[in-house]
């Protein structure tokens, strides 16, 4: 018998190793792939210090920038309201949390089911806005390759079935509930091979940045 | 192991008074409504109680809410019903029990009178015929 | 026995006059089984009509792989009570468990039955049936598949009572031992009505008979074959508690603040949100209340496979996977391939260092 709750019943199970192996064998990897390629020693005399530099531009970069605000405030506002939109979702809604719990052992406080709701209905919107921009825009266009929009897609699509699931928009309730698990483990097992990579390595990035500038004594 | 008596016992509300959920005003709205479309236009109505997801407490409160009228009727008719107005002239609850005294159905009826009070064309044809025979005995 | 017959081909009516109950207790008769049907008030006038010319449909109970459960849950139906059901509503012409009849008389009485309602009697089953080896149950030297079959052939309709007979239930939970099959599975030229539950309400078990009675037609069916009016909706969405589930106000164990405030039982593995059943407002034991309501989340009973859908005390959205008991494992993998990587990218850069060739200003002269 082959029913919705069959589907759901896969999802949560294999559906979810398989992915769950994937995305976390996959992050390792690639971060590692990096950082035991490590830089050559630096045998100059360093004019700062490096930790302190790196973790001030951890947050300084992650603060907008005054030039790129003023070129394009869409993209940039844009950009803050589905990350931020995005990881509220994704963090703090109680089922969410209590999934981390099962597979990390770790938890923190939830917010209420109608807030998440709210902030995800704005996600999905400036998600859509979004990709409207990029198709519309000539430049965004031009510099945009399948990959980004195969990203994007990986991304919306948790938002959007969620956003069904919640609200019990698609009958019977497993069939969306197993959708929506589906389009995350999507997005788990094309997370370490494609762009979306930068949520881990933008850390490194940014801190090495930093550290680097700390070291030679100039800001970054 | 701790013993029956060495669980502390916490009181969430006074004595008397059941928490509700809320559940009860919704359908005060709902009674509202119905009231004025019978005075109005004459349209009788009925409420299933039990069709709605009730929480414990929200009947309680509900029928406090619209207490007791002038009126107060029992029916023996498999088992025992009993019919009252609420202190809103021409809301009635209708409350049938079977003969075990377990509640089948409870109703809130919006009317002069429910339904289920008047004498019925069945029963009173076959009264005619029972009534006539006694006669005929004597 | 005569007696019973006369009353088989008598209208409900008639035969509810015959005892001296009155229009109006015909009318609080009909009322409640409105109710019972989860048909608006305003529907009794033509339950009323309806039910005045009905007829006791004859009814054929089979068990198979079942625990009884299912109808030890109609004996506790009050509305009507067992009694009135089966002297009133329904002819129950074969039941092992509720039968005076036992051996050859009974499976005698199932054969009168069928023989004499030819086409009209209908099917009530519950429990699954085994596939793998007729001998897991049998009835009678008779086979439940065979009995199933035979029985069925000249019904109206069939109703899967429980979630043994809806789904394959119990039976039917991994690793399946015995092959059990859902009736669905194995009737497909017969309307099949799936009241699952594990017991089903017993009002709902009779609603449906009820309805039968009444309309002599079956409701309403949902994708699985259960009656809309029953299962239309989730028990998340009829849930007294539901509002606590949108503040985000949830109780984390059986007795603590929030377990006595009567907050949101997701976190403590309620699978109402998946569920689709009439608990919250059939409610059970005579409608004193229902498991969330007696503050324990709903295991999902009348769901396909609900024996398999992980733990009762899960929260619906933790995965049920092997995985996550391994993490370290897979990590440890991870951490293996990305060294394997990290090595073989630092062997190309050392590589590619070894090749580099010195270029001199006189080397770019003679390319020039």
């Amino acid at each position: 018998m082959s029913t919705s709750i069959d589907f759901l019943l896969w999802v949560r199970g294999p559906g979810f190793d398989i992915a769950l192996f994937i995305f976390v064998v996959g992050v390792l990897i690639r971060l590692l792939e990096v950082l035991i390629l490590g830089r050559k020693p630096d045998y100059s005399e360093p004019r700062g210090a490096e930790l302190g530099a790196g973790l001030l531009t951890l947050v300084t970069r992650t603060a907008p920038e005054g030039g790129s605000f003023k070129r394009s405030p869409f993209t940039v506002v844009g950009g803050y309201i589905w990350h931020i939109g995005f990881l509220v979702s994704l963090f703090l809604f109680v089922p969410h949390i209590e999934l981390i719990d099962s597979v990390l052992g770790i938890r923190w406080p939830g917010i209420a089911s109608n807030l998440v709701d709210a902030i995800s209905a704005v996600t999905i919107v400036t998600l859509v806005a979004m990709l409207f921009s990029r198709l519309s825009h000539p430049v965004k266009r031009f510099l945009s390759g399948p990959e980004d929009y195969l990203t994007w897609l990986v991304t919306f699509l948790p938002m959007l079935t969620g956003y069904l699931a919640y609200h019990r928009m698609i009958d019977p309730y497993p069939l969306v509930l197993g959708l929506h698990i589906l389009s995350v483990e999507l997005l788990m097992v094309l997370f370490p091979f494609t762009k979306l990579m930068h949520a881990f390595t933008f850390i490194i990035a940014r801190w090495y940045n930093g550290a680097m500038a700390g070291r030679r004594g100039v800001q970054s | 192991m701790q013993r029956l008596q060495d669980i502390a016992i916490k009181v969430e509300s006074p004595e008397g008074i059941q928490a509700s959920h809320g559940n009860a005003l919704p359908i005060l709205h709902e009674i509202l409504h119905a009231l004025q479309r019978f005075s109005t236009e004459g349209e009788q109505s009925c409420i299933d109680l039990r069709s709605l997801p009730f929480g414990p407490g929200d009947e309680e409160e509900l029928l406090r809410l619209l207490g007791r009228g002038e009126i107060n009727m029992t029916m023996d008719a498999l088992g025992e019903s009993t019919i009252w107005e609420t202190a809103f002239s021409g809301v009635w609850i209708v409350d049938h029990r079977n003969a075990e005294g377990e509640r089948v159905a409870l109703q809130i009826e919006i009317g002069s009178v429910p339904q289920i009070v008047f004498s019925q064309q069945e029963d009173i044809v076959d009264a005619i015929d029972r009534l006539a025979a006694q006669l005929e005995e004597h | 026995m005569a007696d019973d017959r006369k009353k088989l081909s008598m209208t409900l009516g008639e035969s509810l006059r015959q005892q001296g109950v009155s229009r109006r207790g015909f009318l609080k008769y009909c009322a409640a089984t409105a109710s019972m049907m989860a048909l608006p008030p305003n529907m009794v006038p033509a339950v009323a009509q309806a039910l005045e010319k009905a007829r006791r449909p004859s009814v054929i109970w089979l068990s198979f792989q079942e625990c009884t459960g299912c109808t030890e849950s109609l004996t506790r139906s009050h509305s009507p009570s067992v009694e009135n059901l089966i002297f009133d509503h329904i002819s129950l012409d074969y039941h092992h468990t509720l039968q005076v009849a036992s051996g050859d008389a009974a499976e005698a009485a199932r054969e009168a039955a069928m023989h004499e309602n030819e086409g009209k009697y209908i099917v009530v089953v519950d429990g699954s049936i085994p596939l793998a080896n007729p001998g897991y149950s049998a009835i009678a030297g008779i086979s439940n598949l065979q009995m199933l079959e035979e029985t069925v052939a000249g019904a109206a309709a069939v109703v899967a009572v429980g979630s043994c007979a809806a789904f394959g239930g119990l039976p039917h939970a991994n690793p399946n031992p015995t092959g059990a099959v859902s009736v669905g599975e194995i009737i497909k030229d017969k309307p099949v009505v799936n009241v699952s539950g594990c017991p089903p309400i017993p009002t709902v078990i009779t609603g449906v008979l009820a309805h039968f009675l009444t309309f002599g037609s079956l409701p309403e069916l949902d994708a699985l074959g259960r009656p809309m009016v029953f299962f239309g909706q989730s028990i998340h969405d009829r849930c007294y508690r539901r509002p606590f589930y949108d503040k985000g106000l949830f109780a984390e164990t059986f007795d603590d603040e929030g377990a006595r405030k009567g907050w949101c039982l997701f976190r403590l593995g309620c699978k109402g949100p998946m569920t689709y059943n009439a608990c919250a407002t059939a409610k059970w034991n005579q409608g004193t209340s229902w498991p969330v309501e007696s503050g324990h989340g709903c295991l999902g009973c009348s769901e396909p496979d609900f024996w398999d859908a992980g733990g009762f005390y899960n929260a619906l959205s933790i995965p049920d996977s092997d995985l996550t008991r391994k993490t370290g494992y897979v990590v440890g993998a991870g951490v293996a391939l990305g060294a394997a990587a990290g090595a073989l990218n630092r062997s190309t850069r050392a590589k590619a260092a070894a090749k580099h060739e010195t270029v001199t200003i006189d080397d770019l002269d003679k390319k020039s």
